[in-house]
């Protein structure tokens, strides 16, 4: 096993260049696959912060018994779409009204009655906030008789699909576009590295050694390669997330990155390296 | 040790690049194979190492069926070979001393032995001196016993070399071809292919001649004759 440690090792040594290449051709298809996938979660994260504004809220007739609507409130909780159902008197929805709506301050200050109604705000689970499930949970609280009017803006709530929709074919497509390119540019890479030692390949099998032998040093140099070029990758890319000073990685996502790396240098190496022994 | 019987090759392309050859080549003896370019003499010995499959016929070497030899089987077979080209084929950036330990950890030997073993073949070969040199500061003589080295360095039953003087000028030639004799003379078989006669004649060897594929003369088998004739 150390001999083939020494070995991989030495190959950086002999072909410097041609080392740093490869490591330097892994970090940049590495670091454009990362990119996307940055602009991707960034994406996500921006819509899921849309998407937690999707409410319901469900006006209710005036004169409704408070008990009728606690009673009420304790169902809606129960709906497994639900989140959160919150209960606004008629007086605290002034009350927020004349906090929010600054402007209307003074005519709200002169009201001799309260025009507003009482409602009961609901806020879905995040995988439930789409067109489908609001126009759901909707039809089941006009259901209620106490209950005058729902409101969800459903336009909104149905381009907010739309975009979601948008956004994960076209990560899927770009994303599966960018890492197939990457694979094939690295790949490219390793097959000059087996190439290179082609002659070496031949005088190894000449005195004897098993295929296995000649195998094991270049899967253990792809993977180290890969291994450098997710690191260098994730290097590039926390500078650029320092430049646009947004959403970075979690550990998780990095350390699949660096992972995908080796992986790539590991499987790109032995895929080479079978290909060249099976010819020769 | 090598038993050649009714081997044909076909090359890939069609046509034979060996005709329904048969010898057998007995422990520790020193054979020349001669006859010119094209005639088959690599052939033969790519078929001894297993580098080329056989067509059809059946070649033994050292207890091994190579017609019927496995690939994974095929280094343990050349483990018990030396082989030696005209082109040396040395690892350019790896020292005298380190192209022949390849040789030996490749095989899996325990590495506290190699050290004494190489400098054992070096020594053998007249370059212990030269153990740290590079095959960039060595003369073609020099590489080649490095070459030899390597091939000895496994303590092999049979050694092949194909036209290891091919590449080298008369005093190298000389040189190289006392020390494969020296090695044949410690009990090694030692099969050489060449078309350097004059070589052929200073030696009382046996000669196995091919022409286009064919063996036409082996004077183990056949009647003596003059060898100023042969091509």
């Amino acid at each position: 096993m150390n001999l083939t440690i020494r070995e991989a090792l030495l190959a950086f040594r002999r072909a410097p260049l041609l080392s740093a290449l490869s490591v330097t051709t892994i970090a940049f298809s590495l670091f454009v696959v990362g990119l996307f996938g940055l602009v991707a979660v960034n994406l996500q994260d921006a819509l899921r912060g849309v998407a937690e504004r999707v409410e319901i809220v469900a006006y209710l007739l005036p004169g409704t018994p408070i008990e009728t609507i606690t009673l009420a409130e304790k169902d809606i909780e129960a709906f497994p779409e639900v989140q959160s159902a919150v209960y606004v008197s008629e007086d605290s929805a002034l009350t927020r009204a004349r906090g929010e709506l600054v402007e209307f301050r003074d005519v709200l200050q002169e009201l001799e009655r309260n025009p507003l109604p009482a409602s009961i705000e609901l806020k879905l689970r995040p995988r439930f906030r789409d067109a489908q499930h609001v126009n759901e949970v909707a039809d089941r609280l006009r259901g209620f008789g106490f209950v005058d009017d729902v409101r969800f803006g459903r336009d909104w709530v149905e381009k907010l699909d739309r975009l979601r929709q948008v956004a994960a074919a076209v990560g899927l497509v770009v994303g599966a576009a960018f890492a197939v390119v990457a694979i094939i540019i690295i790949g490219t890479t390793i097959r000059m590295a087996v190439l290179q030692r082609s002659r070496e390949i031949a005088i190894m099998r000449l005195v004897g050694a098993t295929d296995g032998f000649i195998r094991r040093p270049f899967l253990l140099q792809g993977a180290i390669k890969g291994l450098l070029g997710g690191l260098v990758a994730m290097g590039l890319a926390y500078g650029a997330y320092t430049l646009i000073n947004r959403w970075f990685f979690s550990h998780a996502q990095a350390l699949a990155i660096i992972g995908f790396g080796t992986l790539i240098g590991l499987f790109g190496s032995a895929a080479s390296v079978g290909r060249h022994l099976k010819r020769v | 040790m090598i038993k050649f019987t009714n081997v044909f090759k076909a090359f890939p392309k069609g046509g034979l690049a060996l005709k329904d050859v048969t010898f057998h080549i007995a422990k520790g003896e020193f054979v020349f194979l001669t006859g010119h370019s094209g005639a088959g003499k690599s052939t033969v010995l790519k078929l001894v190492f297993a580098e080329e499959p056989v067509t059809s016929g059946e070649v033994r070497v050292s207890g091994f069926n190579v017609a019927e030899l496995r690939r994974k089987d095929v280094p343990m077979l050349r483990r018990r070979l030396g082989i030696v080209f005209q082109d040396f084929r040395l690892l350019e950036d790896r020292t005298a001393e380190e192209n022949v330990a390849f040789a030996l950890e490749v095989t899996g030997a325990r590495r506290s032995t190699i050290p004494a073993r190489v400098m054992r073949v070096l020594t053998q070969v007249g370059l212990a001196a030269k153990a740290q040199a590079y095959p960039r500061e060595l003369s073609g003589g020099e590489q080649q016993r490095v070459a030899i080295a390597r091939a000895l360095v496994n303590e092999p039953t049979v050694l092949l070399a194909d036209e290891p003087t091919g590449n080298l000028d008369e005093r190298a030639t000389r040189g190289v071809f006392q020390l494969l004799r020296d090695i044949n003379a410690s009990g090694t078989a030692v099969v050489m292919a060449t078309h350097d006669l004059d070589l052929v004649r200073q030696a009382p060897y046996r000669v196995i001649e091919l022409q286009e594929g064919a063996l036409v003369y082996d004077s183990v088998v056949d009647e003596p004759r003059d060898q100023a004739a042969s091509p």
